[in-house]
């Protein structure tokens, strides 16, 4: 097509724009036009040219250490990993039948499910811009799956709303956003907004409010087809002689508002939670074994560091074999440590005192989460669930349903709680047994038919009883980032920390991922001033 | 509107406001345990997750210190203080629990597990309990 009018073609444009503003402004543009997303992964490090001979220890097989010593190794060091557990991944885990669980305090647990059915105690979803983690899955061979994060037809629980009784999220949400538009029609009406809007603003609201809360020509939200057709109806649409549908009673709205569901609707949309989401196939554990194909040999498992030490010509790491209880001590010129603060926070080490008051300065928080095998899919059988979240208010906080082998028959694992904060307390203090009676009773209030019914067994993690990291995950605030924060990522000499406590992507894979990136870039650079 | 009732208002609205996410979370609204009454009805639900059941604690690739037979008990101020503000991995608690919860689990800790500190602890000694909750980042 000749419009007659030269039109600059792309190229042109940016490199006029960054003749005129420079490179910030260049990628201003490009994110403009959709060819550069935000994100903090600028590709894997390019580091080259280790001095010949240089060493580095890493403290800890998890996905930061193993992406660390991976990283380093393609850059010329000689690598090697120490981890007390006697597999790689961390928290990265999945437990399948067969596996034994051994708690802080002795309990055991061996698990029960069927070949194929697992139970991501750790990390169980990918958000689509954490593109580190998804840059290495896509290097290493995991494959990835949809993570069902938000499903209209699950249900919203809350003891202190309609009686105790579950609700579906659709009804909830298309309810709240009803009444929320016909409120603020009225308020348009009574003139509430003129000394905001123009008039042809309020005009345009009032449309937008009509389309969005689905009200009637009069903008009042009621039972209809038009309200049905999002919160579902009495009778959907079918075929034939009696196809009619037959719409849904609307909610009593006090009620409503009672059951949080618009603290739910905002969950879906802080930035980490929004679709789409991964999982790996076969268990969130595949990462870390991914990880494991290019490094595991570089790993000597069962190994308990007590000592972290560093002078002028090197650092020198005292760790026992758990299994054979020999004492070792080993060299190398430099130290990514990546072990937990919980757990480096009681090793012996010579770092300076405001290093040591960094690692001392964070808490760890707490959840407890439970995996429920069932008989069959009951879920999707009986109240067409396929995947995503039932929320409640009661201490498992909620159920999770499984997001693969959908229409499977036999037994399947369900998610039976993620417990945090008191919840997660209480469920981690109590026994094996106990946690799965309460994730059965409490978790009954979606299922009451089949819950007990379909039941197999259940294994469960609470996190700061796992001997390998005390805890789930570091919990910063603003003072203790403030205060500490820049000490605990500083590169001491020769030693660096790493893992999800030294970024600000807490508790994610990415934060550890892109900790162990920046460490070993610094790491690196100093090695080479050296 | 009463008082009573905006108070009442007030507290289901801090229960369901919606915060912004900076770990993976299980969502709102959820993980409300009972709320513990008595000193062991909060050890129960708060305490045993790491310090178990019997106080004796428990070892991995750190330990988790018993509170059983602890010396350190002896001060109130010191077992106040720790609760309140943790240490290492452990959280502070000031948030968490009330002044009457804190008063009752110290009095609790002091008077079970083997240990017997008969001096009370006072309301003075709480005071840095029942805090807003920190906002995390």
């Amino acid at each position: 097509m000749d419009s007659g009018r030269r039109t600059p073609t792309r190229r042109q444009l940016l490199n006029a724009i960054g003749l005129m503003g420079g490179t910030a402004a260049v990628y201003q543009m490009m994110t403009t036009f959709g060819h550069a997303a935000e994100t903090r992964f600028p590709g894997p490090p390019k580091l080259e040219g280790a001095r010949k001979g240089s060493t580095v220890i890493v403290l800890g097989a998890g996905l930061a250490g193993m992406l660390a010593a991976y990283e380093l190794e393609k850059a010329g060091y000689k690598v090697q990993i120490l981890e007390y557990q006697n597999r790689p991944g961390g928290r990265n885990w999945s437990i399948y039948g067969g596996d034994k669980i051994t708690e802080m305090g002795g309990a055991t647990q061996n698990v029960g499910f069927a070949k194929g059915n697992y139970l991501n105690p750790g990390p169980w979803r990918i958000p689509h811009h954490h593109k580190t983690l998804l840059h290495y899955c896509k290097a290493f061979g995991v494959a990835l799956e949809p993570f069902i994060q938000f499903n209209h037809n699950t249900y919203v629980h809350n003891v202190d709303a309609f009686g105790g009784q579950p609700q579906r999220f659709r009804s909830l949400a298309a309810d709240f956003e009803g009444n929320i538009a016909e409120l603020l029609g009225k308020a348009i009406d009574q003139k509430a907004l003129d000394a905001k809007l123009t008039p042809e603003d309020t005009d345009r609201l009032k449309e937008a409010l009509r389309g969005w809360g689905m009200l009637d020509k009069d903008m009042r939200y009621v039972k209809g087809m038009a309200s049905s057709s999002h919160r579902g109806f009495e009778l959907p649409p079918g075929g034939g002689v009696n196809g009619a549908p037959k719409p849904s009673d609307l909610l009593p709205f006090d009620q409503v508002l009672r059951s949080g569901i618009a603290a739910n609707m905002s969950f879906f949309m802080n930035d980490e939670f929004q679709t789409t989401m991964f999982q790996p196939v076969g268990g969130m554990g595949k990462i870390g074994e991914g990880f494991a194909r290019q490094v595991g040999r570089l790993v000597t498992y069962n190994a308990k560091v007590t000592k972290l030490f560093q002078d002028k010509s090197g650092v020198s790491v005292t760790y026992t074999d758990t299994v054979k209880g020999v004492a070792t001590t080993a060299k190398a010129d430099y130290c990514v440590c990546t072990i937990p603060l919980t757990v480096l926070s009681q090793i012996e080490s010579n770092l300076s005192e405001k290093k040591q008051a960094a690692i001392a300065a964070v808490p760890y928080s707490n959840s407890v989460k439970i995996g429920l095998e069932m008989r069959r899919r009951f879920w999707e059988e009986d109240q067409d669930i396929f995947g995503g979240h039932s929320f409640t208010s009661q201490e498992i906080g909620l159920i999770s349903y499984p997001n693969n082998n959908f229409f499977q028959d036999g037994p399947a694992v369900l998610l039976g709680a993620f417990a945090g904060g008191p919840g997660g307390y209480r469920l981690g203090g109590m026994t094996p047994e106990q946690r799965i009676e309460v994730a059965l009773a409490q978790g009954s209030v979606f299922h009451p038919q089949q819950y007990r019914k379909e039941f197999m067994n259940g294994a469960s993690v609470a996190w700061n009883r796992v001997p390998w990291v005390m805890g789930c995950c570091a919990r910063w605030n603003e003072d203790t980032r403030r205060e500490h924060y820049q000490e605990l990522v500083a590169l001491e000499d020769r030693i660096v920390l790493a893992g999800e406590h030294a970024s600000y992507v807490g508790c994610w894979m990415e934060g550890s991922l892109l900790s162990a990136l920046d460490a070993i870039t610094r790491l690196h650079k100093r090695a080479l001033e050296a | 509107m009463t008082s009573h009732r905006f108070f009442l208002g007030a507290l289901a609205a801090l229960a369901l406001t919606a915060a912004p996410a900076f770990a993976d979370e299980p969502g709102p609204g959820g993980s409300k345990p009972p709320v513990a009454k008595t000193g062991e009805e909060v050890y129960r639900t708060y305490c045993q997750a790491c310090h178990m059941a019997d106080a004796k604690g428990a070892v991995g690739a750190g330990a988790f210190p018993a509170l059983a037979s602890n010396p350190r008990l002896g001060t109130t101020g010191y077992a106040a203080y720790i609760v309140a503000n943790g240490k290492g991995g452990m959280p502070w608690f000031k948030d968490a629990l009330s002044k009457a919860q804190a008063q009752a689990l110290l009095t609790y800790l002091r008077t079970h597990f083997g240990n017997d500190y008969k001096e009370p602890v006072t309301a003075a000694d709480v005071e840095a309990f029942g805090q807003t909750p920190t906002s995390r980042f």
